[in-house]
């Protein structure tokens, strides 16, 4: 097994939070698969750590994961406030700007 | 999997030879992987909000033991410490606040977007895979052998790493979290000065202004009846039952009527032996 399998499984993972993204209404549904996505390419960060031989790539995954956190907590804080005035959490219903 | 299996895993990706992936390995890829793969998908596919947030607990559990298994311990339990411990149990509160049935509405809004999407999602992962499939044919991965990045261990060097050629950004990552942090309190608070409650003062004045039904707070139940429980209704001065302190859902204890003349025991009003525990964790 070469690390290669890592990677596609990266890719793989990737794609499914993209589609995610996409499909889903749910605005927490779709932070989620946002989440789903960054872990992908922490995934892959690792690997090429391992392939390089050297850790660079992990301190990064360990920066994403930083800003991934901060990331959640504002988003999730920006879902409240948008549900506290429009009791809905439907990314369909957030259309203000449009008009 | 235990977690000193994985332990074993991380030391083996350690190997002085560590370059190739062991047996071991492969077999917690062939488990780990699958599981990751069917928590994504079961996240993207699921009705219910709630049951997306545990398949993604499950996906990023199983990643962050993928990452173990190569020889990034610290990454690996900061995926599950920070990951599946604090930032999914946060998800989980904002669906709980949300309202947990807030299920996805099935119209579209946009005709054909969702055929559309799942397409663009096809040909991404045929991409990507691709892509990597090719350019990553015949890789030997250097590892992170005992005598190459890990040889102090995985902890050490990393912390090597960012306390010297990466001190500037991490040193930025607390401005982030001081930020975020803030952000986060400033959108959440609902006490804005639109919605402001009233304090006490505002209160007062308004309840002597005649705002209020009544001047005073209700009468609290059980003062005169010497039981401090809800079920007894509080009584006036005369013996009889202060109407207003009686709650509309609870069926009231009944109270005696009083002796003729009022004993000098106000106990006795409760028809109830002074000094016992009568049952409601109260003395009565």
């Amino acid at each position: 097994m070469s690390t290669t399998y890592y990677l596609l499984l990266s890719a793989l993972l990737f794609s499914i939070g993209a589609v995610g993204v996409l499909v889903r209404r749910n605005a927490i549904v779709v932070f989620m698969c946002v989440e789903l996505m960054l872990n992908a390419v922490n995934l892959s960060l690792v690997t090429f750590a391992r392939i390089n031989g050297a850790l660079d790539g992990q301190v990064m995954a360990f920066f994403v994961m930083v800003v991934a956190a901060a990331e959640v907590v504002v988003g999730l804080a920006i879902i409240m406030s948008i549900f506290r005035t429009r009791r809905t959490a439907s990314i369909d219903d957030a259309n203000l700007l449009k008009y | 999997m235990s977690a000193l299996s994985v332990l074993q895993l991380a030391q083996e990706a350690n190997l002085p030879g560590g370059a190739a992936t062991g047996v071991g390995e492969a077999v917690a890829f062939w488990i780990l992987g699958p599981v990751a793969l069917a928590g994504a998908l079961g996240m993207v596919s699921a009705r219910n909000a709630v049951h997306s947030a545990l398949c993604l607990a499950g996906t990023m559990l199983s990643l962050g033991l993928l990452y173990m298994a190569q020889g990034a311990l610290f990454l690996g339990f900061v995926q599950i410490i920070v990951y599946t411990g604090a930032v999914m149990m946060l998800f989980l509160f904002v669906l709980m606040l949300v309202g947990r049935d807030s299920s996805d509405s099935v119209v579209e809004v946009l005709r054909g977007q969702r055929a559309a999407a799942l397409l663009f999602g096809v040909g991404l992962a045929v991409l990507l895979v691709a892509a990597v499939g090719r350019a990553f044919t015949d890789v030997t991965p250097a590892g992170l052998a005992a005598n190459g990045a890990n040889w102090n261990g995985n902890v050490p060097g990393i912390g090597q790493l960012i306390f010297t050629r990466y001190l500037f950004a991490f040193e930025l990552t607390s401005a982030l979290l001081i930020t975020a942090a803030l952000g986060a309190m400033v959108l959440a608070y609902a006490q804005t000065r639109a919605h402001a409650k009233p304090g006490q003062r505002a209160t007062v004045e308004a309840r002597l202004r005649g705002e209020h039904d009544r001047i005073s707070p209700l009468p609290g139940p059980g003062v005169f009846a010497t039981a401090n429980s809800v079920a007894v209704p509080a009584l006036l001065p005369d013996g009889s039952i202060a109407p207003e302190s009686l709650a509309a859902i609870i069926d009231r204890t009944e109270v005696a009527a009083p002796p003729e003349p009022a004993p000098d025991d106000a106990h006795a009003l409760t028809g109830r032996p002074h000094g016992n525990d009568n049952g409601n964790g109260v003395r009565a």
